[in-house]
This record gives structure tokens, sequence and C-alpha cells, in this order.
């Protein structure tokens, strides 16, 4: 037994630090989206949520020109955008897309400047990869405390407004007929969703994090049809993605190809993993519903 | 003496303008328990307005509305809503059970525990509307009849006297419609409340209403079926001539000669019925 797993975890995954700070936060960012990522699926919001993290490559960029964490960067242009679009009205189906799509255009437009700026001012050739498509073992041990606290309001967020969130995600109509505050409850959901999407954009990076945070929901809907089923079996493969992509990747820095390589990414690893976990989802046919 | 009891639901002189348009005009009704009122009028008539008029969704630009002889309040508490656009993804997750188990306290904070109680009224909820058969099935995936059913049960489980509906009928198939009917007039007669059900096609809902309230042109006609479904009622109404035409207990309203045309208000789209039957 311990044979077979020394083949397939590389001595010292354990006792690496590096490692360790990427499964705690790869464990964290797995759980904020998930959970919230089935409100996004649901509410049928995926662009939106995909924007949201695209647009975060410019917060991304700017906290390394400003010299700050890229979390912070995340954080402030994931709140900022989530609050344009409450304004330009997320809720209107029809016109949500077109507003969404020519502020994402302009947003990645001031991005590729601040990235190009980032690349010949300072000397970390590394700094676009990562605003991009993230890196997992180059945490700081201070990352784990504002994650952890980001995720737990966001998780807060949607305990709180459980209910109210599911009917209005569900039928706005049937949600404004009860009295439910439905723009109230939609901009509480939004602000969970800034912070999904700025862990999520820590994490995988500003263009891969929209994999984390609608696929394991995607998936998981085609094999549950209870809501909290739903949630539940978005953590696991989300979790299942992460862990797995991460001792991958720890192992890719064995592997013999290609030479002279420091390892493959993390996020291809994530990515791929969720993406073969929604297939495997579809091929199951729906159950009979009686 | 004995007050006579309140009507559960009485508008006195509504009118609501919007964008300067007058949408209804001086509408007076009221609804007793154990009473199915129709709500009928063609596409734009206003039904759905004066719908959401008594939700308090839409302020009334004058009179007003009294919910059990009361001003209503802010909150529509007490009063079961079934919308008339439903559409749910089959592949939402979310059972008929968890649809009628959130009409118990959707507008509450926090997660629910699990409890035996809960269960039990959803479970007698389902039942009572014959919906027992789908109850672990996924909302998305029933038929438009099963569905309304399971709204229903959504509306009712807190047991509100008053339940309004908006066009239940519409894009359900002629058994379906028979079936929803007979089963709100059960309701009905079973739980003494009072049901206003609009609908631009009189005809399924006949055997069942009680009352009608006819919107035309924002102004409104009230009375039993035999008293508002006629050619000088509705004439008067609609401020040019129209004919009433029994057709094998059917009726239709048609624009009588003069009139603007009589497509617009035509009661049942004569051509649809036709191929059905």
């Amino acid at each position: 037994m311990s044979s077979a797993l020394r083949a397939i975890i590389e001595p010292g995954f354990f006792a690496s630090s590096p490692v360790q700070l990427a499964l705690e936060v790869a464990t964290a960012v797995a759980l904020v989206a998930s959970v919230i990522g089935v409100f996004t699926v649901i509410r049928g919001q995926a662009f939106a949520g995909h924007s949201l993290a695209d647009l975060n490559a410019t917060g991304g960029a700017a906290a390394f020109l400003v010299g700050v964490g890229a979390l912070w960067g995340f954080i402030a242009i994931s709140i900022s955008a989530a609050g344009a679009m409450q304004a330009v009205g997320i809720e209107r189906r029809r016109g949500r897309d077109l507003a969404t799509g020519i502020v994402l255009g302009a947003g990645l437009g001031l991005a590729a400047l601040l990235l190009y700026l980032v690349s010949t001012t300072s000397h970390d050739s590394g700094a676009t990869n990562l605003v991009l498509f993230g890196s997992m073992f180059a945490f700081s041990s201070s990352t784990i405390v504002p994650v952890v606290a980001l995720g737990l309001v966001a998780l807060a967020i949607v305990a709180v407004v459980y209910r109210p969130l599911l009917l209005s995600s569900v039928s706005p109509e049937l949600a404004a007929a009860r009295g439910v505050p439905i723009r109230l409850v939609g901009t509480l959901y939004l602000l969970a969703l800034a912070a999904a999407v700025a862990l999520s954009c820590l994490a995988i990076g500003a263009i891969l994090s929209t994999a984390l945070l609608i696929g394991p929901p995607a998936a998981a809907l085609r094999l549950t049809r209870r809501p909290w089923l739903a949630i539940a079996a978005a953590c696991a493969i989300a979790l299942t993605s992460c862990w797995v992509g991460v001792l991958l990747a720890y192992d890719s820095y064995y592997w013999d190809w290609p030479p002279h390589q420091d390892g493959w990414p993390v996020s291809f690893f994530i990515v791929t993993l969720v993406f073969l976990a929604y297939l495997a989802a579809r091929t199951r046919s729906p159950r009979s519903r009686r | 003496m004995i007050d006579p009891p309140a009507d559960l639901l009485a508008l006195e002189g509504v009118g609501v303008t919007l964008g300067g348009r007058e949408v209804l005009h001086d509408v007076s009704f009221a609804l007793a328990p154990g009473e199915l009122t129709g709500l009928i009028g063609s596409n734009g008539a206003g039904k759905t307005t004066l719908l959401r008029v008594v939700l308090g969704l839409q302020q009334a630009s004058s009179g007003r509305v009294l919910i059990g002889g009361l001003p209503r309040s802010r909150r529509s508490a007490g009063i079961g809503y079934v919308p008339q656009k439903f559409e749910l993804d089959p592949d939402m997750p979310l059972r008929a059970r968890d649809l009628v188990a959130l009409g118990i306290d959707a507008q509450r904070y926090g997660i629910p525990l699990p409890s035996r109680a809960r269960r039990e009224a959803v479970e007698a909820m389902l039942r009572s509307v014959d919906a027992a058969d789908y109850g672990d099935a996924r909302v998305g995936e029933l038929s438009g009849g099963e569905q309304q059913r399971v709204l229903i049960a959504h509306a009712l489980i807190q047991k509100p006297r008053l339940l309004l509906l908006d066009e239940p009928l519409a894009n359900l198939d002629l058994r379906s419609q028979t079936d929803v009917v007979a089963l709100l007039g059960r309701l009905v007669r079973e739980e003494q409340i009072a049901v206003l059900i609009s609908a631009h096609d009189i005809n399924p809902l006949l055997p069942a209403l009680d009352r009608i309230v006819y919107l035309a042109g924002g102004r409104a006609a009230v009375g039993p079926a035999a008293e508002v479904i006629r050619a000088d009622v509705l004439s008067e109404l609609y401020g040019h001539h129209v004919d009433v035409l029994h057709l094998h207990g059917r009726v239709l309203v048609v624009a009588g000669p003069g009139g603007a045309g009589g497509v617009d208000m035509t009661l049942g789209h004569g051509d649809e019925t036709e191929q059905h039957r």
C-alpha cells in the first residue's frame, strides 16, 4: 500500500510548506466558489461571473504596479465591478449581456496596458502569468488569513439569505409576491460572488477562475435534484479537482518532460480535472423522475 | 346585530396610470370566501397590473385596496400567488417538494433545520393538490399542468385566505385546463378561500366561476357570467358594439359591424379552440 502511494505521491509532498499552503488556500477557495457558483448557475449569470473574473486581470495587474498583494487588487475590482453590474441592472436579462460585454472589453483593454507596464517596469517577469493563470505554490504564508476571512464572509452572506436567495433565483416573481426584498438579496449575493471570484482569481488566475466558479456547479446540477445536495456535490468535485491538481503539479516537478522544467502549472491540472468531471457528469443519463 | 363578515378583498375605485397611460380606471369589486372569480380580458387589458396592485407590487394612482376590511399593509402577507411566467430549466436542482417547502418560509433568513413537521406539512399539501406522485421530481421536468399544481401548493401551504393566479391555464392542454379548474373549484369549497384567476379565455373557467370581473379599455364590468357576458353590457364597456355568440356551450365575444377590429377582443382564440375539440 505505502509503496503504491509512494508511486503516486512523490516524497516530501505532505512535508513541503508551499504544498501545505496551496492545499489550505485551495480548500477554502474550492468551497466558497462552489457554494456561490451553484447560485450563479441557477440564476443564469454564468457570463456575468466570467466577466467579473476576467476584469480581475486589471485589478491583479494594478496591484502589482502599486506593490500590494494581488488579492487586494482582485477584491477591489471584484466589488466595484459587481457594484457596476448591479447599477446597470443585472436582473434585466436583455440589456445585461450587452452591458457586461462592453464593460468587459474596456476592462480587458485596460488590463492589457497595465500588464504591459508591469512587464516593462518591474523585473518580475512572472507577474503576467501569475495574474492571468495563478500560481498556487507562490503564496506567502500571510495569504491564508485574508483568504479564510473573505471566504467566511461570502459563506455567511449565503447562509443568511439562503431561502430568499434560492426562491428569487428560481423565480423573481414568486419571491417578490412573498415580500422578499429581491434587490437587496441580489446585491448581497453579488457581494458574495465578488468575494468568490477574487478568491478564485488568486488560486487559478483571472482567466481560469470561471472554471472553478461554474464548472463544479454545472457538473453537480446534472447529478442531483436538491439544492443543498447540488451545493455539496459541487464542493466535492471542486475539492477533489483542487487537491488532485496540487498533487499532480507537485509530482510534475519530478517528470522528465519537458527537460529543464520546474513543474507544470497547478491551474492546468485543476481546470482540466474540473472539465473532465463535467464531461463525466454529462454522460450520466438523467434519472427517471418518479 | 352582527356585522356581515368583511370581504377578503375589496377594490374601491382603483385607478392605475403607468407612463401617462391610464391602465385601469375606477375598478371596484369584492371577493368573498368560497368564491371563484374570473378576471377576464384580452392581452394588455390590465389583468396583471390589477393583480400586482392587489399584491402590493404596484401602487394604485387612485382608489384603495382593502384586505379583510383593512387597508393593505406594504407586504403581501396572507395572499397566495401563482405568477404567469414560470420557466425552469430541467436541470434546476429543485424538487416539487422543495418548491412547496419554500412556500412556508422563503422570506425568512438563515438556514432551516430539517423538521418532521415541515416534511409532513409539505407532503399533506402535495396530496391535497394531487401532486404527491411527483413530489420528488425536479420542477423543471414537470408538465405545465403538474407545475401549476405544485405552484398552487407553494402558494397555499401557509393557508392564505386569498389566492391569485395569473393566466394559470395559458399553455396548458385542454385536459390539464379542466383538471386545474376542477382542483381550484374543490379548494375554494373545501378551504373556503377566495380565488381570483386571470384568463384571456373564459371558456375553460365557465363551469367553475361564481363571478367575473371583465376588463376592457381599463374599465371593469362585474357580476355573474350570465349578467356580464352580454352584448349590451360588453358593448357599453368596450365603447362600441360587440356581439356575444354562444356556440355549443362556449361563448365568443367578437367585434360587431363598425367595431375596431375583431381580433383583440375575441375571447378565446376561436380557431385554436376548434382544433382541440
